[in-house]
């Protein structure tokens, strides 16, 4: 193993990460390397705004090095291509690898920041010693004020992930499953309870220095741009309101930033109890959309689950939104020349950025539904929800077949929506 | 009205601006245009090196503002826009921002109708240079070269499709404080040295280094970093298109892996996969199925694949490890010499044999063969982890037909494969586990253990399992 030059490492390490779908540096404090303790400046920055150095051919922003520090684990997670019975290669870097790597990609600008994972190797403790002596090099050898996402192993001492909050932007702790029979039935080596434990831990520790800060200007920063998770789509029988259910309830409980989706993808040497087909990529994006829903729109987790058909499941050929109100079309249409901003942001087809003008430009005028359509993407969807001065859906509202009028017309969307 | 003013009303005015990117230029003669009551119709713009105007009096000359001009007025929305829109490569620029600011002196609130086609146009422009920039920021590559004295010096070739450059240096020094480095665009260089921004003319591309070896290992990334199963080409295009990519290092690769990656999905699915098809929903069904099975190497060695046995709505399952010589000689379970101290100790505990369905974790013999002085012989081996998850299907099938209440695991092996992980038997020994089903999981020794031992050690474990049995049955009763 030791043979392996960087170059295999990395490949063997990124491969191993490629499941991962969690990807922005986004939502950090804003740094910057001009000045600073040892005067020339560091390097590195965040201004709000991750950037996306580059996009792979399955549609993922590239924005940090995200890789394992190492492949080797001691869990067995069936999900998981590095479980201790997989049969793939395995390889390690060590810390000081990792940041070398971080940083001359960082300074050819081809990524924002490092997001760094691993195997669990010896113990949960030497593990993430390890992933936090990588931050520590970064920050505090090189002065490194780019971007550090550090995904913790739940297991570990509170105290080390307190370590790896102080260096890191982001922290993020995994549920993997939405529900505990699934999560004993493929991680068998992991526990619900010391995994929501965790969460409670990072949460308090963000709230504790948060109001620190506001107290004494150089009290520490720990994890700025919060903590996240990821729970992964279709390993087991969890419909989509069961993930909607441990999604809210997380956001609530354990203030997360984002709670990220990833469509459980084949994996070499997979385990026999996992299912055989992967389930459709669409159906990420459907949870991905019901999330902005209740982050940006509104609604309730609870209105996110009325969406769902019987089975449980949002329907794959139309957005949530659309599904919601083609089922409660006894609240539109909805006149855009007086109803308010949170009525209109249920009317399918229109976004926050359309709602907002539709606002800002009813104080000048009268909306007609050519005004409407300058305002927004696509008038055919909004139509039969809204009324305006000159227009009225009338019976289009009620149609039994607006479904299909509305639904996109093919198939095949499945590989190509954005 | 003054009449100084009046007598001007025929006049046009051309300005030329000095600098495509200057604001600060536009916004100076925006404002006395403004307050000298100068209409946008009777204003021409032109960009420094641009072709006149066929419009202009002849009189660039700007009046002088008069001593009692109202001041002018813009809202924060019209300003952060302008200084956007002025870097647009669109000759229009300077004039639709002129006109906006002109009807802003009457309607100040203009810039909130996006109904209105000249907000729409400066938005579009806005959009467009602040996309441009986004990309600059994005897509700026720098290759490294090492100077004579030693320093690292940092080189990118970009080219934009605005004036941008200028107003993006900020956010390359802000980021690469303590680095040196230059961005060369077709539309004029910016340089840092750690202290100071410097400026220089346009560049060509060949002014720039063509490779840095750490681009192989970029591509590496990039490469490993794209999931195959997840092709989206659609969207990577609509983020980087196509125009960017002869500076992307890692572009070339793109074809490569669109091509290839179905043919790599498949093959993830291949080795990922087994075939089990449905799962079967009789006991029969099972049979054949095993029979047929080679998901793991085991299924080549043995002579047959060894069935559970016993009724078919048993309350009790139990589970060994695996057949043993004589088991996959006789194709049953439990017929060699641990299925007959097994038989001693049910009897023992009040367990009847007949009225439990007899299983095995894994359903194929594994061995290796041994020459000894009496010829070879088969060697029991025990199955990987990997063997038993494997085989895990088929006994899943059997749980759910039988549907026991109770499952007894004998060894390390058979409860994996009910419980999914490897357990210490010592410490899960002799209490219930619930299962997902609604059954309950109990998990002791196998026999052939005992079997092993020797002495005192024999007879503590011989106890132990005695207990474990008699729990087993007093639990069967109460269920
Ligand atoms: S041991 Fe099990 S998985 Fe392996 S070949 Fe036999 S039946 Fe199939």
């Amino acid at each position: 193993m030791d043979r392996l030059t960087t170059i295999d490492k990395l490949g063997i390490l990124a491969d191993a990460a490629k499941y991962d779908a969690s990807c922005a540096s986004s939502g950090t404090a804003k740094k910057n390397s001009l000045g600073g303790p040892k005067g020339r400046g560091g390097i590195g920055s965040t201004e709000g705004m991750g950037i996306c150095h580059a996009y792979a051919p399955d549609g993922r922003c590239i924005s940090l090095l995200k890789i394992l520090l190492t492949n080797h684990c001691i869990f067995d997670c069936h999900y998981c291509i590095n479980r201790k019975s997989s049969n793939v290669r395995r390889a390690r870097f060590t810390p000081q690898e990792v940041a070398d790597l971080t940083l001359s990609f960082y300074r050819r600008n081809y990524i924002e920041g490092l997001f760094l994972s691993s195997g669990i190797i010896k113990s949960s403790n030497f593990t993430m010693e390890q992933m936090v002596e990588c931050a520590r090099i970064l920050r505090e050898e090189h002065d490194f004020r780019g971007y550090i996402h550090l995904k913790t192993i739940p297991e570990a001492d509170p105290e080390l992930v307190y370590q790896a909050g102080l260096l890191a932007d982001r922290i993020s702790i995994n549920v993997e499953l939405p529900t505990d029979a699934g999560l004993t039935r493929l991680a068998p080596d992991k526990n619900a309870r010391q995994i929501e434990g965790a969460m409670r831990n990072v949460n308090s520790d963000i709230t504790e220095t948060k109001d620190a800060r506001k107290r004494f200007k150089h009290a520490p920063r720990f994890a700025p741009a919060g903590q996240s998770t990821q729970m992964i789509v279709g390993a087991d029988q969890a419909t989509d309101s069961d993930i909607v259910s441990k999604a809210s309830r997380l956001y609530d409980g354990f203030k997360l930033r984002r709670v990220y989706y990833s469509a459980f993808s084949p994996i070499p040497d997979a385990s026999a109890v996992l299912p055989l087909k992967r389930p459709p990529l669409i159906r990420e994006h459907r949870l991905y959309q019901s999330d902005w829903l209740m982050r940006f729109y509104g609604y309730q987790a609870r209105e996110v689950m009325d969406a769902a058909d019987k089975d449980g499941n949002l329907p794959l050929d139309i957005d949530p939104k659309l599904a919601w109100a083609l089922k409660f079309r006894e609240t539109f249409p909805l006149d855009v020349n007086r109803a308010p901003r949170d009525r209109l942001l249920r009317v399918p087809g229109l976004g926050v950025t359309a709602v907002n003008r539709i606002i800002a430009a009813r104080r000048h005028k009268s909306l007609r539904l050519e005004d409407v359509g300058k305002l927004t993407v696509s008038i055919a969807k909004v139509r039969p929800f809204i009324c305006a001065i000159d227009w009225s859906p009338t019976a289009l509202t009620d149609r039994a077949d607006l479904r299909n009028l509305l639904a996109p017309k093919q198939e095949q969307l499945e590989l190509f929506a954005a | 009205m003054s009449a100084h003013r009046q007598t001007e009303d025929n006049l046009h005015y051309s300005v030329s601006m000095l600098e495509p990117d200057d604001f600060a230029f536009w916004r100076h003669k925006a404002r006395q245009l403004v307050q000298s009551n100068i209409p946008p119709e009777r204003v021409s713009w032109s960009e420094a090196g641009g072709c006149g105007d066929l419009f202009s009096g002849g009189d660039t000359q700007l009046p002088p503002v008069p001593n009692d001009a109202a001041t002018v007025r813009a809202s924060k929305r019209f300003l952060s826009l302008a200084k956007n829109v002025v870097l647009h490569t669109d000759l229009e620029r300077f004039a639709l921002l002129y006109g906006l600011l002109w009807r802003q002196q009457s309607n100040p609130r203009i810039m909130e109708d996006k109904t209105d086609n000249d907000v729409r146009r400066a938005e579009e422009l806005d959009k467009a240079v602040r996309r441009d920039s986004h990309k600059m920021h994005a897509f700026v590559r720098f290759r490294m070269v090492e100077l004579e004295n030693g320093e690292e010096h940092y080189i990118a070739w970009f080219e934009p499709d605005h004036h941008i450059v200028r107003a993006n240096a900020g956010f390359f020094k802000r980021r690469f404080a303590n680095m040196h480095w230059s961005i060369l665009t077709p539309r004029g260089c910016i340089h840092w040295d750690g202290d100071s921004m410097r400026e220089s003319p346009p560049a060509r591309r060949g002014d720039a280094p063509c490779d840095d070896p750490t681009e192989d290992l970029w591509r590496k990334y990039y490469a490993s970093i794209f999931n195959p199963a997840r092709l989206k080409v659609s969207a990577m295009m609509s983020e980087m298109p196509k125009k960017y990519w002869k500076n992307l290092p890692e572009a070339s690769l793109i074809p490569e892996l669109i091509a290839n990656a179905q043919k790599r999905e498949s093959q993830m699915v291949a080795a990922g996969e087994q075939d089990f098809q449905a799962k079967p929903e009789t006991l029969e069904e099972v049979g054949t199925a095993i029979n047929r099975c080679r998901n793991c190497p085991i299924g080549d060695c043995a002579t047959q694949a060894v069935m559970g046995e016993g009724p078919k709505n048993a309350r009790l399952m139990i589970i060994g490890e695996q057949p043993g010589d004589d088991e996959d000689k006789a194709g049953k379970p439990f017929v060699g010499p641990a299925g007959q101290l097994l038989d001693v100790h049910l009897e023992k505990s009040g367990i009847d044999r007949k009225d439990a369905y007899v299983t095995n974790a894994v359903k194929h013999f594994k061995f290796v063969l041994k020459q000894t002085a009496r010829g070879k012989i088969r060697l029991h081996q025990s199955p990987a982890a990997k063997e038993i998850d494997t085989c895990r299907w088929w006994v899943e099938a059997e749980r759910d037909i039988v549907k026991p209440k109770l499952v007894l695991a004998l060894g390390a092996s058979a409860a994996r494969v009910v419980f999914g992980k490897t357990v210490s038997i010592s410490q899960a020994r002799g209490k219930p586990i619930p299962l997902e089903d609604g059954s309950e999981l109990w998990i002791t020794a196998h026999p052939s253990y005992l079997l092993r031992l020797e002495g005192e050690a024999r007879a503590t474990q011989t106890q132990l399992f005695d207990a474990d049995l008699a729990a087993v049955q007093q639990r069967l009763v109460q269920l």
